[in-house]
């Protein structure tokens, strides 16, 4: 069997360089002075410093509101839709859970480019409001269309997790609850739902990293002008060059999601030992 | 029965929001006027501009190309480290799975700016070379997660066994360990080969010199409306959801051809487990 173990080898090196190296290299740029040059580093913590103004704290309250929003938004129509497909026979739950995933593999580039054309001024949901006799919205470059976007990109992400936690519920728990006087709420709050928390916080997390984090939908749906942290983050790197606080800001963005993973991790384990 | 015709409504408006933007797109492609509203009449006018514009032709050659690389290479490396994994000491094993996860837990964003700090501290040339080194960094964890548990639940004493019968460890690994690891290596193609083809965000910001992909060429022409990204939108939304269904139908048309032999395996593991038993 020594002659397998040397197979990783290869792979240990290779995320040495690609995986550890880019991160270490982040956290240097985001405490240094000096741009792109190596060679006339300084140490400093300016860069975090920055974030403290008016303009970077409102970027920062604006994604967490929007995400928050979205995977609020998100939970409620995800939960409502994986429990309904539960409804259904194994085979047809297969089906639809086929298609609920589908979407998550289009890039979502090309889904939120395909919102445009419903939601721009002479688009077709205008067109149909005009037929209607109705005065047309302007829905573009707003936060409805970010966050109509987002979560059109977030909800398989909810549902799938749900619907298999929800899937490994034992059905005779729910006879039980009700053979034992369960109002059918009282047996949906206390048994399925409770049962399903795993499900409902790693979709959470999520919908949560993915909305944080992203820069496509809010620039094609919010304009150019809509700064979401990714969006501040593409700047940065893109078209002001500024990479050290540019590193700064993802470093932070790491560290959020960090916490949000840590903390999942510890829910989920106190709901397991309740059990 | 009242209940199944609510839950089928419900589910019928989740997937009309999902799928109505799609439909819409692709519908659009056919239309001979540049509107977005008013369908005029059917024209493939989109597809003639899409295949004789060089610039999408480069896009998609380069799209298509560091896919097929990209796969090539995360599979091969992703079932190698997966196989020498599976053989490994409690601690590395662990070391390596936390550091596998980290590109697919990190937002591709962050991973994304990683690699341009990385190249450009390398002075490497940003272009096709790093694009598809990214690809591989992101592709190969995805392969390491769909073969690692394949390569765990193996039998062991198999490939002791091909090489007490005077197999080089070589011919060990291709005739007896790479076979029974077959479905998952499958699932590490198709999964490696998607998200490759389908990549953004990592993309961007490695690349250079002016070598786009699809999603890239997108990106800059969504500035204006343009009916030539529908029809590019449909033929690159078909390649996937084609891909999407083998990855579905394979394993299950392996399933049924390998039904006979997988008996004869498990027939003689229950052999193997009885003799040591003796």
């Amino acid at each position: 069997m020594k002659y397998f173990v040397k197979l990783v080898r290869p792979y240990l090196i290779w995320s040495i360089v690609i995986v550890i190296i880019p991160l270490l290299l982040i956290v240097l740029y985001s405490v240094t002075t000096g741009g792109n040059d190596l060679i006339n580093i300084q140490f400093t913590l300016d860069n975090f410093k920055k974030m403290a103004e008016p303009i970077y704290v409102a970027v920062f309250l604006k994604s967490f509101r929007l995400g928050l929003i979205s995977v609020g938004i998100c939970l409620v129509i995800g939960y409502i839709l994986a429990y309904l497909i539960t409804f259904f026979s194994e085979k047809v739950q297969n089906l639809l859970i086929l298609f609920v995933t589908i979407p998550m593999w289009i890039n979502t580039l090309l889904r939120t480019y395909a919102w445009i054309s419903l939601l721009s001024d002479n688009g077709i949901i205008n067109s149909v409001l005009e037929m209607l006799g109705m005065e047309p919205v302007a829905m573009m470059y707003t936060d409805f269309a970010v966050i109509l976007g987002l979560i059109s990109d977030l909800l398989p992400f909810m549902v799938i997790p749900i619907h298999t936690s929800l899937c490994k519920i034992d059905h005779s728990l729910h006879e039980a609850a009700m053979d034992l006087g369960a109002n059918p709420f009282q047996t949906f709050w206390r048994v399925t739902f409770k049962l399903s928390t795993p499900g409902v916080l790693n979709g959470i997390i999520m919908t949560f990293l993915l909305s944080i984090s992203t820069f496509v939908i809010p620039k094609l749906l919010g304009g150019g002008q809509y700064m979401l942290i990714g969006n501040l983050i593409e700047n940065l790197f893109i078209s002001v060059g500024d990479w050290n606080f540019g590193s700064a800001i993802s470093v932070i963005l790491a560290f959020i999601i960090l916490i949000a993973i840590t903390c999942m991790k510890r829910i989920d384990k106190e709901t397991g030992e309740e059990e | 029965m009242k209940k199944k015709i609510g839950a089928g409504l419900y589910i019928a408006v989740c997937f009309l929001f999902f799928y109505l933007p799609i439909v819409v797109t692709m519908m659009y492609s056919f239309n001979s006027s540049k509107s977005l509203t008013k369908f005029e009449s059917f024209s493939l006018r989109w597809y003639e501009n899409l295949f004789t514009s060089s610039d999408i032709m480069n896009a998609v050659w380069v799209s298509v190309s560091i896919a097929i690389l990209a796969t090539a290479i995360s599979t091969v490396l992703g079932t190698v480290t997966a196989i020498g994994l599976s053989k490994s000491r409690r601690v590395l094993k662990e070391i390596i799975i936390n550091v596998n996860n980290i590109p697919i837990m990190n937002p591709d964003i962050v991973t994304a700016i990683g690699l341009m700090i990385l190249f450009s501290s390398l002075k490497m040339d940003k272009g096709y070379i790093t694009m598809l080194i990214a690809h591989v960094a992101f592709c190969t964890p995805y392969v390491i997660t769909s073969v690692y548990p394949k390569a765990r639940g193996m039998d062991p004493n198999l490939a002791n066994a091909a090489m007490d019968l005077g197999a080089t460890p070589f011919q060990a690994l291709t005739k007896v360990i790479l076979p029974m690891l077959r479905e998952g290596i499958y699932a590490g193609i198709l999964l490696a080969f998607t998200m490759s083809f389908d990549d953004f965000v990592i993309s961007y910001f490695v690349t250079g010199n002016g070598v786009s992909n699809i999603s890239i060429i997108v990106y800059n022409m969504t500035k204006r409306t343009n009916p030539t990204i529908n029809a590019l939108s449909t033929l690159v939304i078909l390649v996937i959801v084609i891909t999407l269904i083998l990855v579905n139908v394979i394993p299950m048309i392996l399933r049924k051809k390998q039904g006979a032999t997988s008996l004869s395996i498990n027939e003689n593991n229950r052999i193997l487990q009885e003799e040591e038993m003796l």
